[in-house]
């Protein structure tokens, strides 16, 4: 097909002016130069349009032709999208490296999805029967944890004239004719396309009520996820943004993992790369990368394939949320696609809002976050499926009051706040957990209540108010040392020590408290609180607090986190009931000294 | 882009700054490299900066001082900027550009490289994870240095952030390894005074040899520092990768080479981001940072240590924040340990190494590391918080349990963090002077160590309980 040609009016760094591609549309890709780069039209005037290049433009010269493509910028879905790793618009790193060595250099054209590759499909409708877009036909066993399915791509509608057998197809060959209302017939094959600046439809959005266990204490305690919500994690340089949402990923109960590093560390993209395959899936004890799709573009790499990648991962996300999984999508950094929009911006001279950013930084952000949540897919059936967005965010000096970090808390439901200085105290994660929040607890709370117990929304309460009051009384002691205290506020502080010493704090790195079941979470909590209401009990009753802390299950409670998965059950078993007994025996002395009437 | 014949321009219609603007110009390239001569015959070098319209703004490296709108002429070489590479670049003093400065003779070839380098594909990076031993405890056994890490050393004016550069170049070493290791330096906008201590200090050691030095200096032209990085990792690059080194780069310093940035941005007349910054300082700087690293299948590696001096001393200040933003840890000096007398001034609470978790542990440092690191920083963030309490209330005040933390704190300052300019301490030495002071506390109140490696420190006599 012939396309329109330009020429090359202007360059400057990656936003290059061209004349003369006439019918060309907003958000179409176009071959730019000799070299045929791949750019984006991003305005469309009169006889200039102006490209978002995603490649370097160096040596590029006025003049230079630049073709139309004819479609928008779009990506590849279907079978083969899991355990790869793509660059911003799509390409695969692997083939790059085959095509151009350790280095990526310019022009490289590869595609999403591998079309030699046979996939086994397994249809799942007959002859005659009606489909309509996102009707399942069939099934590709993908990996040993995804099964994809295969749906009607959008714009088709109508009768199943003729549908292959079960048997090995690549993804672009026929595997299904529908007949239309007027008589046309449609060819389906696994593959389909999807323009990525738009959100893929669905049919309704349905509540938010299942958390998403992170397996990190603080969160999924004080901060929960829902499956389908948004969430921010804002916090300057080192305090634990990548680690954080490195776990999500590892141990996060999605069955499916997008994971975009975008403007970040290329180090970090190789860690997963090398780590992950290694690591179980918790749920399913497969490997990582069977659940997971990686996107790289570190901070190197051209800066407007930055501002793609976004949505590249997030058109992935609902390409498997369409077949009724859960997706988590995890976006580090969406601070620096912020400034991607800036920098593009700015060369486009547009008039600049706060600090540099342009006035769409807000709507761009919420059009971002919009695509999250939980649907009803389209076709036939229903099927639920999720996008649960959780973004960082790096705001300069780590202050919050910045334009990026505000736009986002005005649209996303949890706020994950880092504290510079829990980081340097090696206090991790270190999220403060009196400035962080939740919108989620109500949605959540009767799967909480069902799943772990119906005290869990009191020992939240409770843990919460304790740390609440450690912090009034800390700055009481700043003041006037700790002997002024009472010994009820004292038996406060050593309730807060427990807390965050035996509970929050949870190392990444060890091998065994990286992840925290639910259900060990939920004992570890129940354990303190219980241990304090005794401890607030004996204190009551005139006993000193150093007097509790010589107690020897305060040793036991300090390892509880290293208790393994598979029989934390009874080890806090073994915990709680020699805790009753320490009690039990302050209790009794203390009844003989007569300062308890026994009960009745 | 190669073009037959370069015309020369003499449509210079603006000097800006340190731009040139020349008009009529049909067919310029983004980013090629041109050549200017000025009214008084002097060559000059620039690139493109945007190109367009029959119009073209090319920043000049030398500054434009002298150059008019009659007599300068601009020829456009078709080329962007290359660097000739060889491993004879070692023993060199060149210009910030690459152009030698000693009495030598011109670099020889082995290829021209693109100083601006292309990204290292992710998928062929591989993850960093041999420590390097500096001999200096508060970074070995706090925040381990790894080979391909770029570890930055965030100063201020007046602080002895040379001294421990220099310091880590003498000593730094993989235990048991010997291999072919280079020094590529490259100096922006420092004096001559400090690039004569580190030639001095590179000489005792006999390293001189090993080094490449880049010397754009505090009297050279200050856009010329926009090269001098790009130029001395083009350097290192091939020296890494086509020549099996272990290359340090040095960069010093940077909050130099960020202003030069500005004052390009400033008379372009840019949007500014913070503190007139260019909004896209992040990115410029991570083109520079993130070319350290190690590939798969070659034996070279790129370390960098890159120095920076933060004004007023400000961490918030965006070329340190952004630096912190890109680099894999940082090690901060400290103005209040240095006023203490404690050498190396490095805090250990803001400073931090990314990359120590892989490159620690049995195998590499030692089993127990992990496990101490974790423990000397509980230990000292409470010493020092209780301090911040004793000035307020008085040291009676405290537990017993307090004031064991406050000696510990002390202590840990005097002994573990402190050392001389020429101790090289060992690994090994490292973490048993951090058992020792550990000592100061009794086994439940490690609760960071695991009770079998306690035991362990215990029968090595390193840790012994009063
Ligand atoms: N949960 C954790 N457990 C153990 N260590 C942690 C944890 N979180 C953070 N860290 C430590 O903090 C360091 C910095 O964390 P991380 O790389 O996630 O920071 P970041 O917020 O992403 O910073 P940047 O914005 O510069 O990318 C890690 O290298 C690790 O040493
Ligand atoms: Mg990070």
């Amino acid at each position: 097909m012939a396309h329109e040609t330009g020429q090359i009016e202007s360059i400057s760094g990656p936003v290059v002016k061209a004349r003369g591609l006439h019918g060309v549309r907003m958000y179409e890709v176009v071959r730019v130069g000799h070299e045929q780069l791949i750019g984006e039209v991003i305005e469309v005037g009169d006889d200039i349009c102006t490209v978002q290049c995603y490649e370097e433009t160096s040596g590029l010269s006025p003049g230079e032709p630049v073709v139309a493509t004819g479609d928008a910028l779009s990506v590849e879905l279907g079978p083969g999208l899991i355990g790869s790793i793509y660059d911003g618009i799509q390409r695969p790193l692997p083939e790059l490296k085959e095509m151009s060595g350790d280095f990526i250099s310019r022009g490289l054209t590869v595609e999403g999805l591998d079309k030699e590759k046979k996939w086994t499909f397994i249809p799942s409708v007959n002859k005659g029967e009606m489909v309509e877009p996102g009707s399942v036909i069939g099934e590709v066993p993908e990996t040993g944890i995804i099964t994809s399915k295969i749906m009607i791509p959008l714009g088709i509608k109508g009768e199943i004239t003729e549908i292959v057998s079960k048997g090995d197809y690549t993804v672009v060959e026929t595997i299904c004719k529908v007949k239309d209302d007027h008589g046309d017939i449609h060819e389906v094959m696994m593959m389909q396309k999807t323009a990525v600046r738009k959100g893929r439809p669905f049919k309704e959005r349905v509540p938010m009520n299942t958390p998403l266990i992170t397996g990190q204490r603080v969160i999924d305690t004080f901060m929960p996820q829902a499956k389908g919500g948004t969430g921010a994690i804002p916090g300057g340089f080192g305090t634990g943004k990548t680690v954080t949402l490195h776990q999500f990923a590892k141990w996060a109960d999605a069955q499916v993992v997008v994971y975009v590093g975008c403007g970040e560390r290329g180090n970090e993209m190789t860690e997963a790369l090398e780590e992950w395959p290694s690591l179980k899936d918790p749920q399913s004890g497969r490997p990582l990368m069977e659940r997971t799709v990686l996107i790289a573009n570190t901070s190197n790499m051209p800066v407007a394939a930055r501002e793609a990648s976004i949505y590249v991962a997030v058109t992935l996300a609902e390409y498997f949320r369409d077949q009724g999984l859960d997706v988590a999508l995890m976006a580090d950094s969406t601070s620096r696609w912020a400034e991607a929009l800036r920098e593009i911006s700015g060369r486009l001279g547009q008039l600049p809002s706060e600090e540099g950013y342009p006035a769409y930084l807000g709507s761009r952000l919420a059009q971002f976050y919009e695509r999250g949540g939980r649907v009803k897919a389209l076709g036939g059936k229903d099927r639920i499926g999720s996008i649960t967005l959780c973004g960082a965010v790096s705001p300069p000096g780590g202050d919050f009051s910045e334009p990026v970090t505000q736009a986002t808390l005005r649209i996303v439901k949890v706020f994950w706040a880092l504290d510079k200085d829990l980081a340097a105290r090696r206090f991790f994660p270190a999220i403060n957990t009196l400035t962080s929040y939740s919108l989620y607890h109500n949605n959540l709370e009767k799967w909480h209540r069902e799943h772990l117990g119906t005290d869990w929304p009191d020992l939240v309460t409770e843990a919460m108010a304790i740390l609440q009051k450690d912090q009034e009384l800390r700055e009481i002691v700043q003041l006037v040392g700790p002997d002024a205290l009472p010994e009820s506020e004292r038996a406060i502080l050593e309730a807060a020590r427990m807390i965050k010493e035996d509970f929050l704090t949870q190392s990444a790195l060890h091998e065994i408290d990286t992840f925290c079941p639910i259900g060990k979470t939920y004992r570890m909590l129940r354990t303190i609180i219980r241990f304090t209401r005794k401890m607030t009990r004996a204190v009551k009753l005139g006993v000193n607090v150093r007097r509790i802390l010589e107690f020897s299950v305060l040793d036991n409670i300090a390892r509880m986190k290293i208790a393994p998965w598979d029989s934390y059950e009874s080890t806090m078993d073994k915990i709680e009931t020699k805790m009753e007994r320490e009690f039990q025996a302050l209790f009794n002395e203390l009844t003989e000294a007569g300062f308890i009437t026994p009960e009745i | 882009m190669v073009r037959e014949s370069s015309i020369v321009y003499r449509t210079v219609t603006d000097v800006r700054g340190p731009l040139l603007i020349v008009d009529n110009t049909h067919n310029v390239a983004y980013n090629e490299v041109v050549k200017i001569r000025a009214p008084n015959n002097e060559l000059l070098t620039g690139t493109v900066l945007e190109t367009g319209s029959g119009r073209a703004v090319i920043q000049v490296f030398e500054g434009t001082s002298g150059l008019d709108t009659d007599l300068t002429a601009v020829r456009f070489t078709g080329e962007t900027m290359k660097l000739p590479v060889s491993t004879e670049i070692l023993g060199r003093i060149l210009d910030g550009s690459g152009n030698p400065l000693d009495k030598g003779p011109p670099l020889t070839a082995e290829d021209h490289l693109d100083i601006y380098g292309s990204p290292i594909n992710p998928y062929a990076r591989q993850y960093p994870r041999q420590p390097i031993q500096t001999g200096l405890s508060v970074i070995d056994g706090l925040n381990t240095l790894v080979r391909g890490q770029k570890l930055p050393i965030f100063s201020g004016s007046g602080l002895p952030h040379n001294r421990v550069a220099a310091q880590i170049v003498r000593q730094a070493k993989i235990p048991g390894e010997e291999g072919d290791f280079a020094i590529v330096f490259a100096a922006m906008g420092i004096t001559a005074t400090e690039a004569q201590y580190f030639m001095e200090s590179f000489g005792e050691t006999g390293a001189l040899e090993h080094t490449a030095l880049f010397l754009n200096l505090a009297n050279d032209p200050a856009i010329e520092r926009i090269i001098t990085p790009r130029a001395a990792l083009t350097a290192a690059e091939y020296l890494a990768y086509e020549s099996d080194m272990h290359v340090l780069v040095i960069l010093t310093d940077m909050t130099n080479y960020a202003e030069a940035l500005r004052e390009i941005s400033a008379a372009r007349s840019e949007v500014p981001g913070r503190r007139g910054y260019p909004g896209y300082l992040y990115t410029d700087l991570s083109l520079i940072y993130e070319r350290a690293g190690r590939i798969h299948g070659r034996k070279g590696t790129i370390t960098q240590m890159p120095i920076l001096s933060m004004p007023q001393d400000d961490m918030t200040h965006p070329i340190p924040d952004l630096s912190g933003y890109i680099t894999e840890g940082q090690m901060i000096v400290s103005r209040p340990m240095h006023r203490k007398g404690i050498y190396p001034p490095i805090d250990p609470g803001p400073s931090l190494s990314r990359l120590m978790k892989e490159g620690i542990g049995e195998g590499m440092t030692r089993f127990d590391h992990k496990e101490i690191q974790a423990q000397l920083y509980y230990g000292y963030s409470e010493g020092r918080d209780l301090r911040d309490l004793v000035a307020v209330v008085g040291s009676e005040a405290l537990t017993n349990r307090d004031q064991k933390y406050l000696r510990f704190a002390d202590r840990f300052e005097n002994e573990f963090i402190n050392q001389g300019e020429f101790e090289d301490r060992s690994f090994e030495t490292t973490l048993d002077i951090g058992w020792n002071l550990l000592s100061e506390f009794p086994e439940r109140e490690l609760k960071r160590c695991d009770p079998s490696t306690i035991q362990w420190a215990k029968e090595r006599g390193a840790y012994k309980i009063l």
